[in-house]
């Protein structure tokens, strides 16, 4: 589906196309008006993405077709095993997870999951967990403690579920008790933001030794809708509120909350899912390159220094 | 912070203003309450019960030993993003600080409770409802860190709406580095208490506040993670009778006792004597 801002690119490349079709049809020579306007397309879309919103990323975030985590996991690692289940409750859809080999390296991995269609994401409570998935998340981060693997993490989701199960459950303690776990890996650690952030329910597998994010990516504190509908009392300011929330990925590289951006393909991650996974697996192997001389106790006490040090106040 | 605003409405605009209402009403039963007797009852409704929010540095009173507390909190906040909603951060911080005389959401120090030593930080929702942004996260991992190195007990009274929106991700960074300082007090096998008072919610109960030796409740507060209008909108349904009260939450194993706050410091100050190694056995204190 065409995102609103895309539209003139779109009829664009329609024109171009019908102009093909006559030439064809009709054998008359019409390659310098399809030349001409090719260009002007190639212009076009220089303009609009290169000069996206924030509010437009986080719709490209969101988009139809963006790389998943089990979409990255089958083309960018090798033999996928997925692991299930919480051992105390239920195996939540919503949060992936098992073991993998990255260019032969063992490493274990988590990612939030999105369904790839409208029946995938009820199933997978369109990304959104409940304690369960944070509870197994917790398990898989042991077993790459325990045997000296890579810890991996993929970030895409609305945020943790708001619901009477997920507080009966106890959301706010497993999202506490999942970053005090993470944050205490003796292990490499990688979180890689591949569509949404979104608050609590993505720093729950956030706490790496090193975040990265795709380009098109957001995290923050809150949604933009909520956000809006809170400050601004009203859901559609939502583009005033992504402004406002410095979401992107620019921003946040500039406040120290990620370390490194991913780029993606013109218009985004989902124009061409697999362009934009062949990035993220060199920058997945760099970042784990960076990390490989670092002692287990170096790796715990490089991850408290670099989010102790995250936030801005006044000394008085 | 609630029950000033209704001493405040209930305040004649006539002549005789500057006489003081004497009276107040309870936010639970409604009862007619004296207000200096409501005072002295630690703001618990001596006909209900209902437990009325403590301001902070009544907070500090009630806990620390007469004398103990010396101040530590100092930290100014910035408006890193320069945010601006319907008003910028800024004016609004500067409104907060105006209404409270704090610099931030939270007052703390070093103090003794019950004799042991602590840092006791108390997070004020009268300020920007007690919202956790840079500073209140700093000082909450000064505070562990500095119980750590001088040998005190942490004691963390949480009361927040969560994360603050105006510092967007660096707000979210604070859950991480509030949680990762604690582990300096379980290297040093020191105690943490936290205390959830009415509200505790969202990045709050989601980070520190959820993961302290013993958790605390006071009765009828509201205790969880998204908070009830969130809740309401995404199942579209009523919510059950007492959802997200502590009672609820000791129902459900999230807390480990629900304490009336007037015995609120004498069980405290068990669990410290208890768990602090360096106090010694001392039964019935």
């Amino acid at each position: 589906m065409p995102l609103e801002f895309e539209k003139p690119i779109l009829e664009l490349e329609k024109r171009i196309q019908e102009l093909k079709e006559t030439a064809k049809a009709t054998g008359v020579d019409l390659e310098a008006e399809v030349r001409l306007l090719e260009e002007r397309l190639a212009r076009l879309k220089g303009e609009i993405y290169g000069n996206l919103t924030p509010w437009q990323r986080v719709q490209l975030a969101r988009a139809q077709g963006r790389p998943t985590t089990l979409d990255v996991l089958e083309k960018a690692f090798q033999d996928f095993l997925e692991l299930h289940g919480d051992r105390a409750f239920a195996d939540d859809p919503a949060i992936v997870g098992g073991l993998a080999y990255l260019e032969g390296q063992k490493v274990v991995v988590v990612g939030h999951q999105k369904g790839r269609d409208t029946k995938e994401n009820l199933q997978r409570n369109f990304g959104m967990p409940h304690p369960e998935g944070y509870r197994k998340a917790m398990r898989l981060m042991d077993l790459a403690d325990r045997f000296g693997y890579p810890f991996l993490a993929f970030i895409d989701t609305p945020g943790a579920y708001p619901g009477v199960s997920a507080e009966e459950r106890g959301q706010a303690w497993v999202i506490a008790q999942s970053i005090q776990r993470m944050s205490r890996l003796r292990v490499p650690t990688i979180a890689l933001i591949l569509g949404e952030g979104g608050s609590g329910g993505a720093l729950a597998i956030g706490v790496a030794n090193r975040v990265l994010i795709l380009e098109n990516a957001w995290y923050s504190v809150i949604s933009p809708e909520s956000c809006a509908a809170i400050l601004w009392r009203d859901a559609k300011e939502a583009p005033k509120a992504a402004e406002a929330l410095k979401l992107t990925a620019q921003d946040l590289l500039a406040q120290g909350v990620v370390d490194a951006i991913v780029p993606e393909p013109e218009g985004g991650a989902h124009k061409d899912p697999e362009g934009a996974i062949r990035n993220i697996k060199e920058a997945l192997l760099k970042t784990l390159e960076e990390l490989k001389g670092l002692s287990p106790e170096a790796l715990y006490q490089d991850r408290y220094r670099r989010f102790r040090a995250l936030g801005a106040y006044a000394e008085s | 912070m609630a029950l000033e605003r209704l001493f405040r409405r209930k305040r004649p605009s006539g002549e005789n203003r500057d006489v003081p209402e004497l009276w107040t009403k309870c936010e639970g039963c409604g009862a007619s309450l004296y207000k200096k007797e409501l005072r002295e009852n630690l703001l618990v409704c001596p006909k209900c019960g209902h437990h009325h929010r403590l301001p902070a540095s009544e907070r500090v009173a009630m806990l620390a030993d007469p004398g103990t507390f010396q101040e530590t909190t100092r930290l100014a906040p910035l408006d890193p993003l320069g945010f601006v909603d319907t008003k910028p951060y800024a004016e609004r911080l500067r409104a907060y600080q105006g209404e409270t005389g704090r610099k931030d959401a939270i007052l703390g120090g070093t103090c003794a409770i019950g004799g042991v030593p602590a840092v006791l930080l108390v997070m004020d929702y009268a300020f920007a409802g007690g919202s956790m942004g840079s500073v209140v996260g700093e000082e909450i991992a000064r505070g562990a860190e500095k119980a750590a190195a001088e040998g005190r007990a942490l004691v963390i009274v949480a009361a927040s709406g969560g994360a603050r929106m105006q510092e967007a991700a660096l707000s979210l960074m604070q859950m991480a580095k509030t949680v990762m300082s604690l582990d300096r007090l379980w290297e040093r096998r020191l105690p943490y208490v936290s205390i959830l008072t009415d509200p505790t919610t969202g990045g709050v109960t989601a980070s520190f506040a959820a993961l302290a030796d013993v958790i605390f409740a006071e009765p009828g507060a509201l205790i969880g993670f998204a908070g009830p209008r969130v809740i309401r909108q995404t199942i579209r349904q009523e919510l059950p009778e007492g959802f997200q009260r502590a009672e609820f939450l000791l129902k459900h194993g999230m807390v480990d006792r629900v304490t009336d706050r007037r015995k609120l410091k004498a069980e405290v100050v068990r669990v410290l004597r208890h768990l602090h190694p360096g106090v010694p056995y001392a039964p019935g204190v």
